[in-house]
């Protein structure tokens, strides 16, 4: 499988990544090479292969449902690029 | 006492312990030497001298009522993947700018509290997506190491010095260095070049698909990448969290246990962390390996690999023989597809982790007319190219329509890569050795690597398998090529086998000897 522009683009956009027409001609290209190398996995056969969903076999760990942090709004909101008041400022969403 | 730089861990442990140095004094030469190095290396994108001098003025308090941790003293270099509380924190990226966390890693915060010295934060690819550590918005590391060339001369009178050996014919053979800069491997490039330009006694890392061992590597280092799950990973800007692991660059392989045996816990805060206590490393070195099943993938011997890997592979093959291990031939017969099985999976957990940097929490923000086109336009601005192209391919490969086709086939290769090295342990192999890359450290801006991302890519065709599975494996420097630049190989073990590990590379450490660039910085 290959990639086109309009493809491109709209994967850029997927990823809330700008690009410019020259961006996206590039990215064609590389990303066109790297699926090309992807591409050598059809040739495995996987019937009756379950797809690995933890490398070590473990069991989820669980803790009591109780609240252990908190509080810290000042911390959360210290390394923002804009903040009033611990909320995060961000522009107009809803006119 | 720019000496006491050269000091591995354990030699400066005994000798704080013992009160010969002191913390301050052992910190103060690193300080010094980075200052003088740090222009030419760029191995270091903070140095945190104010910060070294209390935890140093605190150990040393510590170390005279006879109190001290484990590290107590011993300065280290911090990946900046690490979250460091109120200090530099941006995984080598532009989109994280001013990013000063609240919060401490587990795996540094471990290390603080056996009282170890921070010296500042090490260079890196940006998210740690690179091999050659030429991806950060801090610009290349260079390696300490370079190429050079053996020359005989004839001297006209006895001549002492300059790195040469007199010989008693009135020739001697010299070395000289060539200027080309190269490349530390990535992507902990800094911690590999400061730990080998002795601009700090060890150094964190961190291991998605080669990050560790193939700098390690390249820098004549020891690098190990313990199991998934031994280190946590809480508090490390992630990249792919299934593959993502810590663990330490070191000058020798005890320095490398010693480390270890700190960085590595239990922690509550990380759900993949495994409950097992974690052993005395250090005390597996020096246990004979007799009788030990070493296993040889022939499957690594890939076309196009410099003779003198191949050379050295079967170096460290006589070496084990010879300590009495028993070598068999083994096959791994899905390796050739671990490197296009992370190209998919690493991208997709990339795409998905990187979500979060849109210039609202943190960081870098660029204005836009409204919110979508704000992070459109931050994350452009933030992100670099490879970054971009990783993201892009895990969006793509995630996309509706393309799940099963990529993703899914990928992870079920990933049980069939798996499934190769439980069937060689189940026959009875106890570690694995291969080369840990396919070449020797390139130069700066390398043609060939520019020309197709896939051909950088390729760096990681030995290590890569390894976090694919999950399995431990450590990078030990085994000797030179004949440009002079060191080469690593690489030892596989079973689920939480690091011992066998340290044991069986520091056999082929007392081999193959420890090796330190000329110093030309």
């Amino acid at each position: 499988m290959s990639v086109d522009l309009q493809t491109v683009k709209r994967v850029a956009h997927l990823a809330r990544i700008a690009v410019s027409e020259e961006d996206a001609e590039r990215m064609t290209g590389e990303l066109n090479a790297i699926l090309g190398f992807v591409e050598q996995l059809n040739e495995v056969d996987v019937s009756g292969v379950e797809p690995m969903t933890s490398v070590t076999p473990m069991e989820m760990k669980k803790r009591r449902d109780v609240v252990t942090d908190g509080s810290k709004a000042t911390d959360i909101v210290a390394n923002a690029p804009a903040a009033d008041e611990n909320f995060f400022l961000v522009p107009k969403v809803v006119e | 006492m720019s000496d006491l730089t050269h000091l591995t861990i354990s030699q400066a442990r005994a000798k704080l312990r013992g009160k010969e140095i002191t913390a301050a004094e052992i910190t103060e030469a690193y300080l010094d030497a980075i200052e003088r190095a740090n222009p030419l290396l760029n191995a270091y994108v903070t140095v945190t001298g104010n910060k070294a001098r209390d935890m140093a003025k605190a150990s040393d308090a510590k170390l005279a009522k006879g109190e001290g941790g484990a590290l107590e003293g011993i300065p280290l270099g911090i990946k900046d993947l690490f979250g460091t509380e109120g200090v530099h924190t941006q995984a080598c990226s532009h989109v994280l700018d001013g990013f000063k966390p609240r919060y401490e890693s587990t795996v540094t915060a471990n290390l603080w509290a056996d009282g170890a010295v921070m010296l500042g934060k090490l260079n890196m690819d940006e998210f740690a997506m690179g091999s050659s550590n030429e991806t950060s918005y801090y610009g290349p590391v260079i390696n300490p190491w370079r190429r050079s060339r053996l020359d005989t001369v004839v001297m006209p009178t006895t001549h002492q010095g300059d790195g040469g050996f007199v010989s008693s014919g009135g020739t001697k053979t010299a070395r000289t260095l060539d200027n080309a800069q190269l490349v530390p491997g990535g992507s902990s490039g800094g911690s590999a070049s400061a730990v080998s330009a002795f601009l700090c006694a060890g150094a964190t890392a961190t291991d998605t698909g080669g990050s560790i061992r193939q700098p390690a590597a390249f820098t004549g280092t020891v690098g190990i990448k313990p199991t998934y799950g031994r280190c946590s990973r809480w508090g490390i800007v992630a990249f792919a969290s299934s593959l993502d692991q810590a663990g330490p660059i070191a000058r020798d392989v005890r320095d490398a246990a010693i480390l270890l045996k700190s960085m590595a816990s239990v922690d509550p805060k990380d759900t993949t962390s495994v409950d097992r206590p974690v052993p005395d490393y250090e005390a597996a070195i020096g246990k004979p390996i007799k009788g030990m099943k070493v296993g040889i993938p022939k499957e690594y011997r890939v076309d196009g690999m410099p003779e003198d890997i191949e050379a050295l592979w079967q170096k460290g093959i006589a070496w084990l023989k010879d300590a009495g291990a028993e070598i068999v031939d083994i096959s791994l017969p899905h390796t050739k597809y671990a490197l296009p099985a992370y190209y998919i999976v690493a991208p997709a957990e990339a795409s998905s982790n990187l979500a979060r940097y849109d210039g609202v929490r943190y960081g870098l923000r660029v204005p836009g007319k409204d919110i979508i086109d704000m992070y459109e336009k931050t994350r452009a601005a933030g992100f670099g190219r490879e970054v971009k192209r990783r993201i892009m391919i895990g969006t793509y490969v995630l996309s509706a329509g393309y799940y099963d086709a990529y993703y899914l086939q990928a992870q079920k290769v990933r049980t069939l890569i798996k499934r190769d090295f439980e069937n060689v342990f189940a026959a009875g192999v106890d570690v694995i050795l291969t080369p840990a890359t396919p070449s020797a450290a390139f130069g700066v801006a390398d043609e060939d690597m520019a020309s197709d991302p896939v051909n950088m890519y390729l760096n990681d065709i030995f290590t890569v398998t390894v976090n694919m599975a999950g399995l431990p494996g450590i990078a030990v420097p085994a000797g030179l090529d004949a440009k002079g630049l060191p080469l690593g190989l690489q030892l596989i073990g079973q689920p939480f086998d690091e011992e066998t590990l340290f044991q069986t590379a520091h056999v082929i450490e007392q081999a193959a000897g420890t090796f330190q660039p000329d110093k030309w910085w």
